[in-house]
């Protein structure tokens, strides 16, 4: 059934920027990948902003740090790690950390992403965002960790809802109520991922909506947009193609709760041109110039 | 169940080698795991040791080209997920992967088959590879700081010149192993065909032969760069820490040259690594 929301009460106390993001309003920004390196280096595209893979450039020299020094020089970059597993039971790892505060010094990164998830225990890394037990025990130690890293690392930290394919029995509480908790005990930010949010509500049957509702909009730093892949029996998070339409729905909603909120497109396997991932982003646009007032639709 | 004792649990079931026709294991049960009214715990289960088996396994495949090429793809993908079986990565970035590949290798030597030694090689020579991409470089001494060169100076070589001994000459394998990859993209079957039997015939008809290698990196590419004996004994000794005087003595009192070309080769290998770059304080 469709309904028709109205601007929710925090529409008219919107405060894109806020200390979760260093009091920053980037725009529109791009993940900064490989393929496109040259495009950017040599045609200087105007772009809002760079994401980066933290751990992509957390090595010693060469070609990476050569990069990142020229990109540096032209534009705003804000770095998204993938293997500081928060939800991890371990404590944070200290040569990770070293490296990653050495790159917040050089890139300057007004806020600092990475996942709510798990990927590592006892000392081996999975390498994959693996989904959290929503359980009190998980949340009190992923906040903890998060708190560690925010004091280490003197930047604000916000942390991405993932995607997943399998729930636990042991939880305690649904994913969004989980993020609720994790981000009020850290007192961190939130990079919202909607097609996360998409993916994991077709596979496991619950309104996105639901979701989306009960992030608290004054503390989501930035947004993810992405593509996906459908299989017969479930979704997965490849982004490989273009935001889908009920996605962009989604994206509108979240503006409208949040206001104008720096969007990140993410592509990373079947990459095409820089010029077409860049038009993909610029179709957020749309959704941040959107008048105030304007009643959304919103379907379950 | 703790969380600690949850994330044991299913690290240990998605890190378990996958089975036939790469399903999940028939003995991991995943009763930790929620059904949904599609798909069973143990199928939701599958779809993150796929994930972290075909994440990893990409990774090496990327890395090790080279290997794959010496042992043949179907030993290579036995290799690889045996050796992932036995050592699961150990670091927070896939990029150190492949750094226990030749112990491991040397220990399970029957996964290179009758090319046990090409293969440690190229081993060798592709995680040098990786350590010269990205390691760090030191202030450069140019030619005008070793006007003063003396034997009581230290002088140090960058870290990411990587020197190696090889007993077949894979770097040459190496390199057409590269361009057979770049031209995968643009050529027709037709083309592709011929290069594959051409890398198979190099790679039969490879002989020993000892080679000294530096491999390092110019303008952020790896490149390889065959050394004299003499020459790779003299950086190797600069290496470790040795004053120039001791560094020479110690690298080329066997050397069978006479005294005034050996000298006059120093002079030239010192112009030619201050003009690379290698040395450093």
């Amino acid at each position: 059934m469709a309904c028709v929301v109205w601007a929710c009460p925090t529409f008219f106390n919107q405060v894109p920027a806020n200390r979760f993001n260093g009091f920053t309003e980037y725009g529109i920004g791009v993940g900064l990948r490989i393929p496109h390196y040259r495009h950017i280096l040599e045609k200087k595209p105007v772009v809002g902003w760079f994401e980066i893979i933290s751990e992509n450039f957390m090595v010693d020299g060469g070609r990476p740090r050569e990069i990142l020094d020229k990109i540096l020089e032209q534009y705003r970059v804000v770095q998204h790690g993938v293997s500081m597993y928060f939800g991890s039971a371990e404590p944070l790892h200290r040569d990770h950390l070293r490296r990653l505060k050495e790159l917040v010094k050089r890139t300057k990164t007004p806020w600092l992403t990475d996942h709510l998830c798990w990927g590592s225990v006892d000392g081996r890394y999975t390498h994959d965002l693996l989904p959290m037990p929503y359980t009190f025990e998980a949340a009190k130690v992923t906040a903890r960790k998060v708190r560690e890293a925010r004091e280490f690392l003197e930047v604000p930290i916000a942390v991405e809802n993932v995607s997943s394919y399998a729930e636990f029995h042991e939880s305690e509480m649904t994913e969004w109520e989980f993020l609720n908790e994790v981000v009020e005990r850290a007192d961190c930010g939130i990079l919202l991922d909607v097609n996360n949010i998409y993916v994991s509500s077709r596979n496991h049957s619950f309104n996105p909506y639901d979701y989306l509702n009960s992030v608290p909009a004054q503390r989501v730093a930035q947004i993810h947009i992405a593509g996906h892949s459908k299989f017969r029996k479930y979704i997965l998070d490849t982004h490989d193609h273009p935001v889908i339409d009920p996605v962009w729905k989604l994206y509108e909603h979240a503006i409208r709760r949040g206001g104008p909120t720096a969007t990140l497109l993410e592509w990373d396997d079947r990459i095409p041109s820089f010029d077409e991932v860049h038009a993909e982003a610029r179709k957020a646009e749309k959704y941040i110039a959107q008048p105030a007032g304007e009643p959304v639709t919103v379907a379950p | 169940m703790s969380l600690l004792a949850l994330q044991r649990r299913m690290a240990a079931d998605l890190m378990r080698p996958l089975g036939e026709r790469d399903r999940l294991d028939p003995e991991t049960s995943a009763e930790y795991i929620k059904p949904n009214d599609r798909l069973t715990s143990r199928e939701r289960l599958e779809i993150y040791s796929r994930s972290y088996w075909y994440r990893l396994l990409d990774s090496l495949y990327e890395d090790f080209p080279g290997l794959r090429a010496v042992v043949g793809p179907r030993a290579f993908a036995r290799l690889i997920r045996a050796y992932l079986g036995d050592l699961p990565s150990e670091s927070w970035t896939l990029r150190n992967l492949g750094s226990r590949l030749e112990q491991w290798l040397r220990d399970n030597s029957a996964h290179a088959g009758v090319r046990l030694a090409a293969a440690l090689d190229m081993v060798r020579l592709e995680w040098a590879h990786i350590e010269a991409f990205d390691e760090k470089e030191e202030k450069v001494l140019g030619p005008e700081d070793l006007i003063e060169l003396g034997p009581g100076m230290r002088i140090g070589v960058q870290p990411y010149v990587r020197l190696i001994e090889m007993s077949y000459p894979v770097d040459d394998l190496r390199v057409k192993v590269n361009a057979a990859q770049e031209c995968h993209g643009t050529a027709s079957n037709a083309v592709l065909k011929h290069k594959a039997g051409g890398l198979g015939r190099r790679i039969a008809g490879m002989r020993p032969e000892h080679i000294f290698l530096a491999v390092h990196r110019q303008d952020s590419m790896v490149y390889y760069r065959r050394l004299d004996a003499d020459e790779f004994r003299l950086l190797a000794a600069l290496r470790k820490g040795l004053p120039v005087g001791e560094a020479m003595e110690a690298a080329l009192e066997d050397s069978p040259l006479p005294v005034d070309e050996l000298r006059h080769r120093v002079e030239a290998w010192f112009a030619a690594w201050a003009q690379m770059g290698w040395l450093c304080r």
